[in-house]
């Protein structure tokens, strides 16, 4: 049966298949350029002179805020993701016993978290960071009438999308780690190095290129979701505030707002379109940045094949 | 005066070992290393039995053996790597410098900058030269200008510092193998132990590196007590003061090498060293 097959029709299938999708994202890339090209003024950028948002008017909205109000969320997430996925990766990878059952359910736990749907976060976010977290504050604090921290806000969104994006630091980080050589590692304990002194000055150093590709590709995830933000804190216009406990604006949140709420379709679409364009090309910007360090995590080592 | 520190009791010791003389007639130098009755496992596998040795001090040391014979394993018990494994287990007890290795009260990250290591396969860490040979020192706590004159006196010890002393920036991994193998002795050697412990140092590299390898065991013999593992009958042959043959586990004969190599007492050494098994 399998010897019936010609031997060309395998090679130009998968062939035939990969190229299509690759024309696919190719043409994407090249449609919403050509689209956007004519909406990427200087103006769409920052905006009319001295004309304020204004949320009913999404003519009044421009680019500038909303990629400032998205580098915030995820430079928020970033501080609080990396140290959080760095110290889980580090004790699996090196204090947990290897194969106990803690390490496993450990492990297990991680992979649950990374399958939960993004709707489910939100909805978390809400109820924990906003709910629990930030109504404790208010309690404290003893301002119940005019809630402070117990409301939708950039700090909340922000730790929503760490615990998201948790499970690609942790599985790249503790990936990069064991990936480290034994023989740079018996090489320093055989020179009298402690566990620390191995896992700071070799384990860590070694593995960085690795964990940086984690660090990225959360990121990407996480610049491009909307779904948690719609609970936890973005907003379609704002005063310009960053403040950690105000609401925020947001590339991918406008996007959806636009594409499905807009209430003059005709009027939003010059900024929907420079909105998609920007949001693409931010992904595509940070795809580029993990490639580049995933081909330097190798050590350029002359006598190696 | 070196016999007096190498006799000497070092600190307070908890296990008492009663040490029988095993060693080669006619080498004179004082005690380095003393190994009695060493038996070790790994799980339910024996790897050594009943193993007892001693390694005077300056001298080389060649340890001999068909594969698997469990010289690495003994090589591996004197810095305590074997610790390393899950399931190990040793009975019986070496001293090195009179220490007891296997004391609780020993810090083995002490013992481990006494006693060197240099593995069969070079592996330097992918940092610069300068930063190879500072590890050790850096983890002990030197700095400064005192870090750089002996990090250039361990490359000078090495035989590698003509060659570095314009590179010493440049990445370890850009190195020959030779090089990276005298790269590593260098790293060993910067941190001053007493002892240096080599396995196979010489077996993965081209002739004329090997050459600089035994040559540079030749000058460190001055220095250092050198314990070293070669599946290289003539390089044994060469460079060793004392050679010891292990056969399965057993150490079957130890004796000065020239006696080893022309005139052995157990049958089976005999038939290693003519090359009638390996």
């Amino acid at each position: 049966m399998i010897r019936r097959i010609p031997a060309w029709l395998f090679p130009r299938l998968t062939g035939a298949v990969a190229w299509a999708l690759a024309g696919l994202v190719l043409s994407l890339i090249l449609g919403i350029s050509l689209m956007a090209w004519p909406h990427l003024s200087w103006a769409a950028w920052v905006g009319p002179e001295g004309r304020a948002s204004n949320p009913l008017d999404p003519r009044s909205v421009h680019l500038a805020p909303l990629l400032v109000g998205t580098a915030a969320r995820t430079f928020l997430m970033s501080l609080a993701v990396i140290p959080m996925g760095i110290l889980t990766a580090v004790y699996l990878a090196e204090y947990a016993p290897s194969g106990s059952r803690t390490a496993r359910m450990l492990r297990w736990l991680i992979q649950v978290l990374a399958g939960v749907p993004s709707v489910i976060f939100g909805l978390f976010g809400l109820g924990f960071f906003v709910g629990v977290v930030g109504g404790g504050l208010d309690r404290w604090t003893g301002d119940l009438a005019s809630p402070v921290w117990g409301r939708p806000a950039l700090l909340w969104a922000s730790l929503t999308m760490a615990l998201m994006t948790l499970p690609v630091v942790v599985v790249a980080t503790e990936e990069a780690l064991r990936s480290v050589s034994q023989d740079l590692r018996v090489a320093a304990i055989a020179l009298g190095a402690t566990r620390l002194q191995v896992l700071l000055r070799i384990l860590l150093p070694n593995a960085l290129p690795g964990m940086a590709t984690g660090v990225i590709l959360a990121i990407g995830r996480a610049s491009g979701e909307v779904v948690p933000l719609l609970f936890t804190g973005a907003a379609v216009a704002t005063q310009g505030s960053l403040a950690l406990n105000e609401r925020f604006m947001d590339l991918a949140y406008q996007v959806f707002v636009l594409s499905t709420q807009s209430p003059d379709p005709q009027a939003s679409r010059p900024l929907l379109l420079a909105s998609v364009w920007a949001l693409v090309f931010l992904s595509l910007l940070l795809n580029a940045g993990a490639a580049i360090l995933r081909s330097r995590a190798t050590p350029a080592a002359p006598d190696r094949l | 005066m070196l016999a007096q520190r190498s006799f000497d009791p070092g600190p307070p010791r908890r296990r008492q070992i009663a040490f029988d003389t095993v060693t080669s007639e006619a080498l004179q130098n004082p005690v380095c290393i003393e190994i009695q009755s060493l038996s070790l496992w790994y799980g339910p596998t024996q790897a050594l039995r009943s193993v007892s040795l001693i390694v005077p001090e300056r001298q080389v040391t060649a340890l001999i053996g068909p594969s698997g014979c469990g010289k690495s394993s003994l090589l591996r018990c004197l810095n305590r790597m074997n610790d390393l494994i899950p399931g190990v287990r040793m009975s019986g007890g070496c001293r090195v410098g009179g220490v007891d290795v296997q004391d609780p009260q020993v810090d083995v990250t002490q013992l481990r900058r006494r006693v060197g290591m240099i593995f069969q396969k070079s592996n330097p860490f992918p940092q610069s030269v300068f930063d190879n040979v500072a590890f050790g020192l850096r983890i002990g706590g030197c700095s400064g200008s005192e870090l750089e004159g002996r990090v250039a006196s361990a490359l000078r010890r090495a035989a590698l510092w003509d060659e570095v002393r314009d590179r010493l920036g440049e990445n370890a991994l850009r190195l020959s193998g030779g090089q990276q193998q005298r790269l590593c002795i260098a790293r060993a050697v910067a941190v001053e132990p007493e002892v240096l412990l080599m396995d196979e140092p010489a077996s993965a590299l081209d002739p004329v590196s090997v050459g600089r390898i035994e040559d540079l065991i030749r000058e460190l013999r001055e220095d250092y007590t050198i314990l070293m593992v070669t599946h290289h009958m003539q390089q044994a042959a060469r460079l060793s003061d004392q050679t010891a043959f292990l056969h399965q586990g057993e150490l079957v004969e130890v004796d000065r090498t020239d006696r080893i190599f022309s005139q052995p007492r157990d049958p089976r050494t005999e038939d290693y060293v003519t090359g009638r098994f390996s």
